[in-house]
């Protein structure tokens, strides 16, 4: 039957038409070209924006003024434009905080994904998840108002605004993010590597510590890098908990004032359009921009010095 | 098909030799599947011995239960009983930790650690505390796995460097860097290619004389090459639908692939089935 059917028809007879699947290819293909254009030109045009205004920035103030100047203070009549006021601000509480996200993060990371067994695990999971998503103003009032009178019970000369609670607290902000990312460069670590140790008679902790850890490396210090870009960038927290007084130096008892929260201070609407004052705003934003890229350079390259292939 | 009965099996060590592992009714569940059933079975020492099967017969999962890899699988549970050198190793008594010390392992696909080769063969002499000379250690081991001269002038470079075959040659000199008294081996050729796979095996009968070898291989050729006494398991379906393994046949290497008791064991070997 079937071979009477088909016998009719010569073999290549029948032209299919796909002018419209064809046309609709070429439509889909312009609309997807310009969302994807969209985002990228968004991202020339800032580029763009911060560049131009920082050379109108420098044609103002010289260069040298700004990275050798001590004090920073472009509101005032005598101006002064000392970055370095707010990096050793912005560096201190960044380091702060890694110093609390790094054993937190990576510790809970090492917990879930090697020790916690599966209901464990289905708590814990949850809850750090949950501190991810505390809206970071939360946080940065829980810095002033909980996190800094606490500490001055006993660090009696920690003043109401500083660098330190800003730093804790922020470290318990970035902490989801580093144990999270962690966890899944720990969990990729090849089941076969782990057999592999403890084959040779190794216990856990050893295998967690001479093989799971140093294979994940790449994927840890990525995590690190991205938590710490975070850090930089944060802006609640510091505004609120760590003042706004332009300290040169690192302690951590006293006011500072980030890159960012002077970037409030300013838009808050004490600079009119044109002003030097309001041109530095950008040249503090290219300088953050400037660390966070460096930072995520550094992040790309090690990425792909040290992460192990297994095939 | 029945299970074969005691007797059967441990009559393939009749000889006064030593028995370095000795299962008695080994049955290992995974979850609520009994994946294995009641296995006899007496490893003599310094032999080689193969296990042969089709798929899913449990071959692997005996070999497991040798050094306690089973344990590493939450849902996995062994019942029976395991000697090694006359001592009960099953049971919560036994640290598998320092078992594992003793009984090695090499695996299906070649896992060196991403670090040099030199700390690869190190890594397990680290751990167990090891006191001699870590040099010496290395090239002995190396030696031992016939690497030796391929790597000496690159033991600072990443075992993953290697090709598939010397990655497996090195996972072998990284088990007997440690002086283990038994390797098992669990398929150690299934990802080498012919050339790699006669060298293991080479080696294997090289490392015969201070070692007890069970090896676990897909390849009745390789079996037959290389082995004392072959152990032929197979797999029936069960009710639920999985599979379940037994060991039909265990005997001297040669009897089991010219004259083989059961009749499911003379189809295997002569390649009707698996």
């Amino acid at each position: 039957m079937t071979a009477d059917v088909t016998g009719d028809i010569a073999p290549g007879s029948w032209n299919p038409k796909r002018d419209r699947a064809k046309m609709v290819q070429i439509i889909v293909k312009i609309i997807f070209g310009a969302f994807a254009a969209i985002s990228i030109f968004t991202t020339i045009g800032i580029l763009g924006t911060l560049i131009f205004e920082t050379i109108a920035f420098f044609q103002e103030v010289s260069i040298i003024r700004f990275l050798t100047e001590t004090r920073w203070t472009p509101l005032f009549a005598s101006k002064q434009f000392g970055i370095f006021v707010l990096i050793s601000a912005t560096v201190m509480i960044a380091v702060i905080s890694v110093l609390v996200a790094l054993p937190l993060g990576l510790l809970s990371a090492v917990c879930l994904s090697e020790y916690a067994t599966p209901r464990v695990r289905k708590i814990l999971k949850p809850i750090l998840e949950i501190l991810a998503g505390v809206p970071t103003v939360v946080y940065g009032y829980f810095a002033l108002l909980t996190v800094t009178p606490f500490l001055q019970t006993f660090l009696p000369n920690l003043q109401g605004f500083n660098a330190l609670s800003a730093g804790l607290v922020l470290g318990v902000m970035i902490t989801p993010l580093v144990a999270s990312l962690s966890e899944d460069a720990l969990y990729s670590v090849p089941r076969s590597l782990k057999d592999g140790a403890y084959a040779l008679g190794a216990t856990k902790r050893e295998t967690v510590v001479s093989v799971i850890l140093p294979a994940a490396v790449s994927g840890i210090v990525s995590s690190l890098i991205l938590a710490i870009s975070r850090a930089v960038g944060e802006t609640m927290i510091v505004t609120l908990a760590a003042g706004a007084n332009p300290t040169l130096g690192f302690n951590p008892f006293v006011p500072v004032m980030t890159m960012t929260a002077f970037i409030v201070q300013i838009t808050a609407g004490d600079a009119p359009h044109g002003t030097t004052a309001y041109k530095t705003l950008f040249a503090v934003g290219m300088t953050l921009f400037l660390m966070t890229f460096a930072l995520n350079i550094f992040s790309f390259w090690f990425v792909r010095r040290f992460r192990e292939k297994y095939d | 098909m029945a299970s074969p009965t005691p007797s059967s099996s441990i009559s393939a060590v009749a000889e006064s030799k030593s028995i370095a592992l000795k299962a008695e009714k080994v049955s290992v569940y995974y979850g609520s599947n009994l994946a294995v059933k009641d296995v006899y079975l007496d490893i003599p020492e310094h032999e080689i011995v193969a296990f042969i099967g089709p798929s899913g017969c449990g071959k692997s999962t005996i070999l497991r239960c040798f050094n306690r890899m089973n344990d590493l699988i939450p849902i996995a549970k062994v019942e029976g009983r395991i000697l090694f050198d006359g001592e009960e190793i099953s049971g919560k008594r036994v640290d598998p930790v320092e078992l594992r010390r003793r009984v090695g392992m090499v695996f299906q696909k070649p896992n060196p650690f991403p670090k040099s080769i030199y700390d690869n063969i190190t890594f397990g002499a680290k751990i167990n505390g090891y006191q001699g000379d870590y040099d010496e250690l290395v090239e002995r081991s190396l030696r031992g796995a016939a690497l030796w001269d391929e790597v000496k002038d690159k033991l600072k470079e990443s075992g993953l460097g290697l090709s598939g075959g010397q990655q497996q040659r090195l996972c072998i000199a990284r088990a007997i860097a440690i002086e283990p008294e038994v390797i098992l081996m669990d398929e150690p050729c299934s990802a080498l290619d012919p050339i790699s796979t006669i060298k293991v095996e080479e080696l294997m009968h090289d490392l015969k004389s201070k070692y007890t070898i069970v090896i676990v291989t897909h390849n009745m050729q390789q079996a037959s090459r290389v082995s004392d006494r072959t152990a032929f398991f197979n797999a029936i379906a069960t009710d639920k639908g999985g599979k379940m393994g037994y060991l039909v046949e265990y005997d001297k290497t040669e009897a089991i692939f010219s004259n083989p008791k059961e009749e499911y064991t003379r189809d295997y070997v002569s390649g009707r089935f698996g």
